[in-house]
């Protein structure tokens, strides 16, 4: 061998950061033709209606002075969309534990619980209105948890139940009982898989609580707000209020993802940046 | 290495059958335990009189049988039976939500396959397109329908499913896009250097390895499309009171919710049976695309 | 029975599903205690199963086994034995130092015991500063030894082993192969251990048992007379090579003997 050790040139900051930039740029530069479009384009050269789209600054405007109201409502929705991910998340994680116990069980109803996901729960509102009341946040709550429970479930179901048969195996050396098979092993082995689901979720619940209110519900919640205002051709608060619904709807997708990061980061998928 | 044992042939169809039949066992079963639950539960509350979580009676939780033959009766006395205004309502519906399936998922396709291959393009609008999965983006629905009838083109005005229609196809363009670019990246490395080595061109690799690495992928996010179109048809109908479909019939039997309430229940039991026949419609489409069906959920 | 034997495998045989295959066929064995013992055949020929039996992992049709002077059964819930499998099977969530500690919690160990037995097996098994290490930053050889020091870990009595080091490169092999009986002598301890490698087994073994194809029987036991503790240079000696040729031809002979039983049983 007759290399000679040349020192392998670092990376320098500059090009750390220019390899980084090309990853982000392209997104930003979207990002700002995107807001100039809606600024300028649609309404004045498109012509785009008022009804369709109105022009980014009224609506920012509108933002900013209705801000009150606005985040009172998706504050009162926020919480509707929580209680259901709450109560339908832990619903289902529980059932999907016993029907891991039972495996013929969980076997044999998985299909439904798939094919159930399917069915239009949102289309309910008018029944659960009908069962709390309009103005009650139950009768979104409900729907919410609905929405979230057969994701939940089906996930946590595959996680707890994708155990390989040769840690099961381990674990009978260890004359485990069953019990301790769940907690050392199918729980922390459905975590990631339960994660997945929790996100999907989230956006659920917060689907559910907004347009479930098109069916009917409090003018305290968000989505009356929106139904109404586009009745009133108030299009500027309209849109003010999806804009809230969204960032709420983001806000709520990343907490789950930190919280993800926080309980999961063992998994390898975390690491591999690393390399 | 010595013998391996024969597989007979005839037990292998034995099997078949068998597990049909349990199949067909375990349905009738799970349908014989909600009704169950439903009646048991419903006689138990009344007997009780309990309040919590809702106060029970004919109104607010009818006898499952008295739904179905609710269907059976008209709607309107003197009107046609309600289980044929249903059942046009669920055409009508079906009518939106497929169409705005095809085109979402159809545009959806071709800007996950752009994405694969422009990385500048893949930069600048993915993180929007996964972005967009986590709002409430059905929200918007009054506005598109209530917006796309004030569209004047030419003096064309979209007619009204057309546009519950584009409801169902944005619902369906972002998971699609976001499936198909995850699909096509996909492709394992070393069938990727074969095709290299047989000097395979830029289609060829597309059609021949990528699409097809990519169809689990799709037939993923054509599940979750398909429920989400249907649920976008009927929110879509809903506030702007377009009378011909489910979500229009909703709105309607709602209002006279006390007076009859089997109306109501009957038509959500027709849209949870819409729902399940879209999604078993990708489900026997992926059976036979992919041979293999794998279970994916969302 | 021999009083000292450490496992004692009488009549067992296995059969699968309803008039299914027979994995194994009337098994005798019986394993002394310090004993090295390997089992030798080819794919499919049941020695894992008949690894899972000792182990009441999974049961015979017919037989009795019998460890540490109980049924395997009993032996299984008063964890006399160990196993190690060809995948480390290390949970991910766990570092090293905890995945080794694992069958110590469960048999109630209190922490300060807990944490010098894990160190002495990490010494063991030569993975010192690597205790906070998660398996996915080790290399395959690295997560077995995690495996094998997990599985020492208490001490057993007996150790099941099930290729632990198939799905290793040559070198590491041979590296661990070196480490395994260095163990093995200082834990004093009893292994049978599954291998499809002639010249690992018998480089490992006191003896070999040979095993014809499917339905499983034992053909032969080849006692391995090499002096221990074996080295690297054992591999080097006539003996060494001999006895892989007798092996090697009693594997020949018991293939070729199946073939006339399959035709017999049918």
């Amino acid at each position: 061998m007759s290399a000679i050790a040349q020192p392998i040139p670092r990376a320098t900051l500059a090009d750390r950061v220019g390899r980084r930039a090309q990853d982000w740029v392209p997104a930003v530069v979207v990002f700002l033709l995107g807001l100039a479009a809606w600024q300028w384009l649609l309404p004045d050269v498109l012509h785009v209606k008022r009804f369709l789209l109105p022009r980014f600054s009224d609506v920012m405007t509108t933002f900013w002075d209705r801000r009150v109201t606005l985040w009172g409502a998706g504050w009162f929705t926020f919480k509707e969309a929580l209680g259901g991910f709450v109560l339908g998340c832990t619903l289902a994680f529980l059932l999907a534990l016993v029907l891991a116990r039972w495996r013929p069980l969980g076997r044999a109803l998985l299909p439904y619980a798939i094919a159930a996901n399917a069915i239009p729960i949102i289309a309910f509102a008018p029944i659960t209105n009908a069962w709390f009341g309009i103005l009650s946040p139950w009768s979104k709550i409900v729907i919410a948890a609905v929405l979230c429970f057969f994701p939940v479930l089906v996930n946590s179901l595959r996680g707890l139940t994708s155990v390989p048969p040769e840690s099961i195996e381990l674990m009978r050396s260890y004359a485990a009982n069953e019990t301790a098979v769940f907690r050392r092993v199918r729980i922390p082995t459905s975590l990631p898989f339960l994660f997945t689901a929790l996100k999907v979720a989230s956006v659920l619940a917060m689907i559910g609580a907004v347009v479930g209110d098109y069916f009917g519900g409090s003018t305290k919640a968000l989505g009356i707000q929106i139904q109404s205002s586009v009745t009133l051709s108030q299009y500027e608060y309209a849109w003010s209020a999806i804009l809230v619904a969204s960032i709420l709807g983001i806000a709520f997708y990343g907490t789950i993802t930190v919280a993800e990061r926080l309980v999961l980061g063992w998994h390898p998928s975390y690491r591999r940046s690393k390399e | 290495m010595s013998a391996i044992a024969l597989e007979r042939p005839r037990s292998r169809y034995a099997g078949r059958m068998k597990a049909g039949t349990t199949r067909a066992a375990v349905l009738l079963l799970v349908l014989a335990a909600l009704w169950g639950l439903w009646e048991g539960s419903r006689a138990l509350w009344i007997h009780e009189g309990w309040t919590w979580p809702f106060a029970v009676s004919d109104i607010t939780m009818p006898h499952l049988n008295a739904i179905v033959e609710q269907l059976f009766k008209p709607a309107t006395t003197g009107g046609p039976l309600l289980i044929t205004i249903l059942w046009h309502s669920a055409l009508f519906t079906a009518k939106e939500a497929l169409v705005g399936f095809a085109v979402g998922a159809s545009i959806g396709f071709v800007l996950g396959v752009a994405l694969a291959h422009v990385r500048l393009l893949q930069r600048g609008l993915l993180p929007y397109v996964v972005a967009s999965q986590t709002i409430p983006i059905l929200a918007i629905a009054p506005m598109v329908v209530v917006g796309f009838g004030s569209l004047d083109i030419y003096g064309w005005t979209p007619v009204d499913w057309l546009r519950v229609a584009v409801i169902a196809a944005y619902l369906t363009f972002f998971p699609v896009t976001v499936n198909t670019l995850r699909g096509l990246q996909s492709a394992d490395p070393r069938a990727l250097e074969l095709m290299h080595s047989y000097a395979a061109g830029g289609w060829s690799i597309l059609w021949k390895l990528r699409v097809p690495a990519a169809l689990p992928y799709l037939f993923s996010a054509f599940k979750v499309a398909a429920t989400a179109s249907v649920v976008g048809a009927i929110i879509g109908e809903a506030p702007s009171s377009i009378p011909n479909g489910l979500g229009g019939a909703i709105i309607t039997f709602n209002q006279y919710y006390s007076l009859e309430p089997k109306n109501l229940w009957a038509t959500n039991l027709v849209a949870a049976l819409l729902g399940i026949v879209f999604f078993l419609a990708v489900v026997v489409v992926e059976k036979l695309v992919v041979r293999t069906a794998p279970e994916n959920i969302a | 029975m021999n009083a000292q034997s450490v496992v004692s495998i009488a009549g067992v045989s296995k059969v699968f599903g309803r008039g299914g295959v027979t994995a194994l066929h009337d098994i005798d064995l019986e394993i002394g205690s310090g004993e090295f013992v390997s089992l030798i055949g080819p794919s499919g020929c049941g020695k894992s199963t008949l690894l899972r039996i000792v182990g009441d992992i999974i049961e015979p049709t017919s037989g009795k086994v019998v460890v540490n002077g109980k049924p395997a059964r009993q032996a299984r819930l008063d964890r006399d034995y160990g196993i190690v499998f060809q995948s480390p099977v290390l949970y991910d969530w766990r570092t090293v130092a905890k995945n080794i500690a694992l069958p110590l919690e469960m048999l109630g160990w209190e922490r300060g015991r807990r944490t010098r037995r894990v160190q002495e097996m990490v010494e063991l098994v030569d993975l010192t500063g690597f205790e906070t290490h998660h398996p996915w930053q080790l290399s395959g050889g690295m997560q077995q030894r995690v495996s094998i020091a997990r599985a020492f870990s208490f001490s057993p009595a007996l150790l099941l082993m099930d290729e632990p080091f198939g799905a290793l490169d040559e070198m590491t092999r041979e590296r661990l192969n070196m480490e395994l009986l260095r163990v093995w002598l200082e834990m004093q301890s009893t292994v049978v251990f599954v291998t499809h490698s002639i010249s690992e087994a018998v480089f490992l073994s006191t003896r070999v048992a040979v095993m014809s194809a499917r339905p499983g029987r034992i053909t032969a036991v080849v006692p391995v007379d090499l002096p221990q503790p074996r080295t690297a240079e054992t591999r080097e000696e006539p003996r060494f090579f001999e006895l892989v040729t007798e092996v090697r031809e009693q594997l020949h002979a018991a293939g070729a003997d199946a073939v006339l039983e399959e035709a017999v049983l049918e």
